[in-house]
C-alpha cells in the first residue's frame, strides 16, 4: 500500500506529525521536508521542531544557534514555515519556571542533581522534546506541528524514555532512600532491614552529598508539579490525541527496518495510529535489465579481451548498485510481508547530502510520489 | 604527511565513532589483527547490546571472558560483555566484602537504581573492568597482549572516559575515588592507550569525528587513528566516460546498447562521481587532523567472519605506511 503524503499534509484535522525511527535514518530530514511541503504546497502554518539537526541543514533553516522559540524560515512560499532547534536544558528550566515561584525555581536550578539531570540524564532529551511539543500545541499558533525525535538507538525510546524518567523520579526506590526514617513501619516494613542496608551501601558509594541533593530536588519537584509522573502522563496525552499522526522512518537496512517494525507493533498496542513508513535512502537503478551477474560477467569478458576498460568500469559501478538495490528490496519486502496494512512511501537516496531548501523540496516531492 | 598507525604499540584500544559507522566491526577486526602471531587479545563491549555475539554469530555472551575466534595466524581473541550490575557486584565484593548480600541488593533493584541515579558510577565500573583486564597478570605474564573496547558513540565517549570528573560528583573519599584515579590514569596514558575514531565519508560522521577529537584532546585522552570505514573504490579510476565509447563497449560485450541503457548507465556513473567528489572533500578535511588515517573498504557482501579477517589484514598492514 502506498502512503499518500499530500493527503496527510492537506488534512486539516492532522495537527501534529511525529517522525520516529532509529538513529541516522533521516528523521530530521523527513520532518523538515514535510513541514516545508505543508507550508508551500498546502498553505499551512507549520512549525518544525528539530533535534540536533546537521549543522548545514540548521543553517539553511536559519537556525544558527539553539533558539528555544520558533523563527520563521525565509525564502519559502505559500503558508508559513517556522523552525526551531530543541534546547533541552532551557526547556526543562521553562517547565520548572512555569510551575513555581522565581525563588523556588532558582533553588532548583542551583541543585547539582538538577543540573546533571537536565543536561545528561538518559531520557531527558526525549522528555523535553515531548514537553516542547506540548508547549507548541498549547500556544496554538500553528495549524501543523512536525516533530523530529532525538537520535537514539531505538525508535521506542521516544515513547518510553519519558515514562522511565518519570517512574524513576517518582519511584519507590527513590522515596525509600530519601525517607528511610519515616517509611520504617509502613508498606515497606518487610523490607526495612534490607532497606537500611541498601541505603547504607548506596550512601557509601554515591556519597551522602549526592543523596541530599536528590532529596531536595525531588521534594521541590513534588511541591511544584505534585509529582513528576503526573506531569509526564499529562504530556504523553498529546501523543495519544486523535490529531496526532506518527510516521516511522527507516533506511532499507535490517536493523532500521526491524526497529520500525517494533515501533509499528508498539503503536498498535497503544492505539496510536501509525500513518505510514518512510523508507528513506532507497537506491534505484535505471537499467534493471542488466542484472549483477550479467554485468559482472560482461565486465570480466571485456577485461580478458582487453577491450574498453571504461565500459567494464561502468558495468562494475552498475553491478554494485544493482546488488544494493536487490538487497534493499529483500529487506523492505520483509517489512511489508509482516505489516501489509502499513502504507509505505520511498525516498530515493540522493547523491549528495540534503542540507538546503531546494534539496528539502526534492525530498518532499519524492515523499509525495509514494 | 600523516603518521603511521602502529596499532601493536598500544595495549588498550578504545574504538568510538558516530552511531552505525562500524565501531563494533572495526573493534572486532582490530582485536583479530592484534591477535596475529600467536598473541592473545580481549574484545570488550559495554553497552549491553550483544553486538559481538551477533557479529560472530554465537549465543549471547555472559559476563565472562570467552574464546571467540582465532587470530589470522594463530593467536586467540577472547570476548567479554561487561555488565554494569555485575561489575558493581564485583566491586562491592572486592571493597566491602559483600558476598551474597550483594545479590540481595540486585534483587531489590538497588543496583539498577544506583547506576541510574549516578550514570557516572556506571561508567566508572565499566571502565574499571576494562582497566582490570588490561593490567591483569597471570603467572607473571600479561593476561592479554591487547584489549580492544567497543566504546560508546562519539556523542557520549568523552564523558564515558572522563572518570575522574564523574567520580568527583560521587563520594569524595573511599575506595571509589582511589579506584577511579587508577582507571583515569590508564585511560590517559599515551604509552598504553589509544582512542580510535571510526567514520564514514559522510557529512555528519565526519563532523562528529572532528568534534570528538577536539573534545577528547581537551580532556587529555590520547587519540590514536581516524579509521575511514566503508570506503568505496572507483572502478573507473577517474577515467571519463563518453556516450560513444560506452555504446561501443556494451556492443562488444554483447549487451544491449540502446539509448535507454546508455543514458541510464551514464546517470548512474554521474551519481557515483558526485558521491566520490563529496568523499574526496571529506577525506581532505580529515587529513588536516594530525592523526593517521586508516582506510577500510566497503565490503559489498556485508560483514561476515571472512570479511572481518579481510579488514583485520588491512589493519595489520596499516603500520607499514600512511594511507592518508
Ligand atoms: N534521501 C536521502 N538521500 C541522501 N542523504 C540523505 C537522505 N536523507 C537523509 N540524508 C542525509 O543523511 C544524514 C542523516 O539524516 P538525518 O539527520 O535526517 O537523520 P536522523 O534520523 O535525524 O539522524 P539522528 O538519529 O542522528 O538524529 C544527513 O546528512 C542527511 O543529509
Ligand atoms: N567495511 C564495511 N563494509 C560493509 N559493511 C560494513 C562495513 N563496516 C560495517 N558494516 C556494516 O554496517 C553496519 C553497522 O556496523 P556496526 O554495527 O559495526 O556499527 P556500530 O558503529 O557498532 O553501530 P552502533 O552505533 O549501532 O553500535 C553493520 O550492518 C555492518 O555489518
Ligand atoms: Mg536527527
Ligand atoms: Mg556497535
Amino acid at each position: 500500500m502506498s502512503l499518500d503524503i499530500d493527503a496527510l499534509l492537506g488534512d486539516g484535522s492532522v495537527r501534529i506529525i511525529v517522525c520516529c525511527g532509529s538513529g541516522g535514518v533521516g528523521k530530521t530530514t523527513t520532518a523538515a521536508a514535510l513541514a516545508l511541503r505543508a507550508a508551500e504546497k498546502h498553505g499551512r502554518e507549520a512549525v518544525v521542531l528539530t533535534i540536533d539537526p546537521a549543522r548545514r541543514l540548521a543553517q539553511s533553516l536559519g537556525l544558527t544557534e539553539l533558539s528555544n522559540t520558533p523563527r520563521t524560515v525565509d525564502r519559502t512560499t505559500g503558508g508559513r514555515l517556522d523552525a526551531m532547534m530543541l534546547d533541552m536544558k532551557r526547556t526543562f528550566d521553562e517547565v520548572v519556571l512555569s510551575h513555581t515561584s522565581k525563588e523556588k525555581a532558582q533553588e532548583i536550578f542551583a541543585n547539582p542533581f538538577y543540573q546533571a539531570m537536565s543536561s545528561t540524564f538518559s531520557g531527558t532529551q526525549e522528555y523535553m522534546a515531548m514537553e516542547k511539543l506540548a508547549q507548541l500545541r498549547a500556544a496554538d499558533r500553528w495549524d501543523l506541528i512536525v516533530v523530529d525525535t532525538p537520535p537514539s538507538r531505538s525508535a521506542l525510546d521516544f515513547l518510553d524514555a519519558p515514562q522511565r524518567l518519570a517512574r524513576f523520579l517518582d519511584g519507590k526506590m527513590l522515596r525509600l532512600l530519601l525517607a528511610p526514617a519515616k517509611g520504617g513501619r509502613s508498606v515497606f516494613s518487610v523490607m526495612t532491614a534490607a532497606t537500611s542496608f541498601f541505603t547504607g551501601t548506596i550512601a557509601k558509594i554515591l556519597g551522602a552529598r549526592l543523596l541530599t541533593d536528590i532529596g531536595t530536588f525531588v521534594s521541590s519537584l513534588d511541591s511544584t508539579f505534585g509529582g513528576f509522573r503526573r506531569r509526564a502522563d499529562q504530556t504523553y496525552k498529546v501523543l495519544q490525541d486523535r490529531e496526532t499522526a506518527f510516521l516511522v522512518v527507516a533506511t532499507p537496512e535490517p536493523d532500521a527496518v526491524r526497529e520500525a517494525a517494533y515501533f509499528a507493533g508498539r503503536l498498535t498496542e497503544e492505539r496510536m495510529p501509525l500513518a505510514g513508513l518512510v523508507l528513506n535512502r532507497v537506491h534505484t537503478t535505471a537499467v534493471p535489465e542488466l542484472s549483477v551477474q550479467r554485468s559482472l560477467g560482461a565486465a570480466e569478458g571485456l577485461e580478458e579481451a582487453e577491450l574498453s576498460p571504461v565500459t567494464s568500469g561502468v558495468l562494475r559501478i552498475h553491478a554494485d548498485l544493482v546488488a544494493q538495490v536487490d538487497r534493499e528490496a529483500r529487506v523492505a519486502a520483509r517489512f511489508t510481508a509482516a505489516h501489509p496494512e502499513i502504507p509505505v512511501t520511498r525516498v530515493e537516496a540522493q547523491a549528495g547530502d540534503v542540507h538546503d531548501l531546494a534539496a528539502l523540496r526534492d525530498i518532499g516531492d519524492l515523499l509525495a510520489a509514494g | 604527511m600523516t603518521p603511521a598507525a602502529s596499532f601493536p604499540s598500544r595495549r588498550l584500544h578504545i574504538v568510538t565513532g558516530k552511531g552505525g559507522t562500524g565501531k563494533t566491526t572495526v573493534a572486532a577486526a582490530l582485536a583479530l589483527a592484534l591477535a596475529s602471531g600467536g598473541r592473545r587479545t580481549l574484545l570488550v563491549e559495554v553497552e549491553g547490546r550483544q553486538g559481538i555475539a551477533q557479529l560472530f554469530d554465537v549465543p549471547p555472551l555472559p559476563y565472562e571472558e570467552r574464546l571467540i575466534a582465532r587470530g589470522p595466524d594463530g593467536g586467540q581473541v577472547y570476548a567479554l560483555a561487561v555488565d554494569a550490575e555485575e561489575a558493581l557486584l564485583d566491586y562491592l565484593a572486592m571493597f566491602y566484602k559483600l558476598g551474597r548480600a550483594g545479590r540481595a541488593l540486585k534483587k531489590l533493584g538497588a543496583i539498577d537504581f544506583a547506576t541510574t541515579i549516578a550514570p557516572g558510577l556506571r561508567d566508572i565500573l565499566l571502565t574499571g573492568k576494562v582497566k582490570e583486564a588490561t593490567t591483569r597478570m597471570v603467572n607473571g605474564r600479561r593476561a592479554y597482549d591487547a584489549v580492544v573496547l567497543d566504546a560508546p558513540p562519539t556523542g557520549r565517549v568523552t564523558r564515558f572516559l572522563n572518570v575522574t570528573a564523574e567520580a568527583a560528583k560521587l563520594a569524595k573519599v573511599g575506595p571509589i575515588k582511589t579506584h577511579s584515579e587508577g582507571v583515569a590514569a590508564i585511560l590517559r596514558a599515551k604509552a598504553t592507550t589509544a582512542v580510535h575514531v571510526v567514520t564514514l565519508l559522510e557529512d555528519m560522521p565526519v563532523q562528529e569525528t572532528a568534534d570528538a577529537i577536539t573534545e577528547l584532546t581537551a580532556h587529555g585522552m590520547p587519540v590514536g587513528s581516524i579509521i575511514l570505514n566503508g570506503v568505496r573504490t572507483d572502478p573507473l579510476e577517474g577515467a571519463k566516460v563518453t556516450q560513444a565509447e560506452l555504446k561501443r563497449g556494451l556492443a562488444a560485450a554483447g549487451l544491449p546498447a540502446d539509448k535507454a541503457v546508455v543514458t541510464g548507465l551514464l546517470d548512474e556513473v554521474r551519481a557515483h562521481k558526485t558521491r566520490l567528489e563529496l568523499e574526496a572533500g571529506l577525506r581532505s578535511e580529515l587529513s588536516g587532523e594530525p592523526y593517521p588515517l586508516v582506510e577500510l573498504p566497503l565490503l559489498a557482501e556485508g560483514i561476515d567472519l571472512s570479511g572481518l579477517y579481510q579488514l583485520a589484514r588491512i589493519l595489520m598492514t596499516a603500520d607499514e605506511g600512511s594511507q592518508g
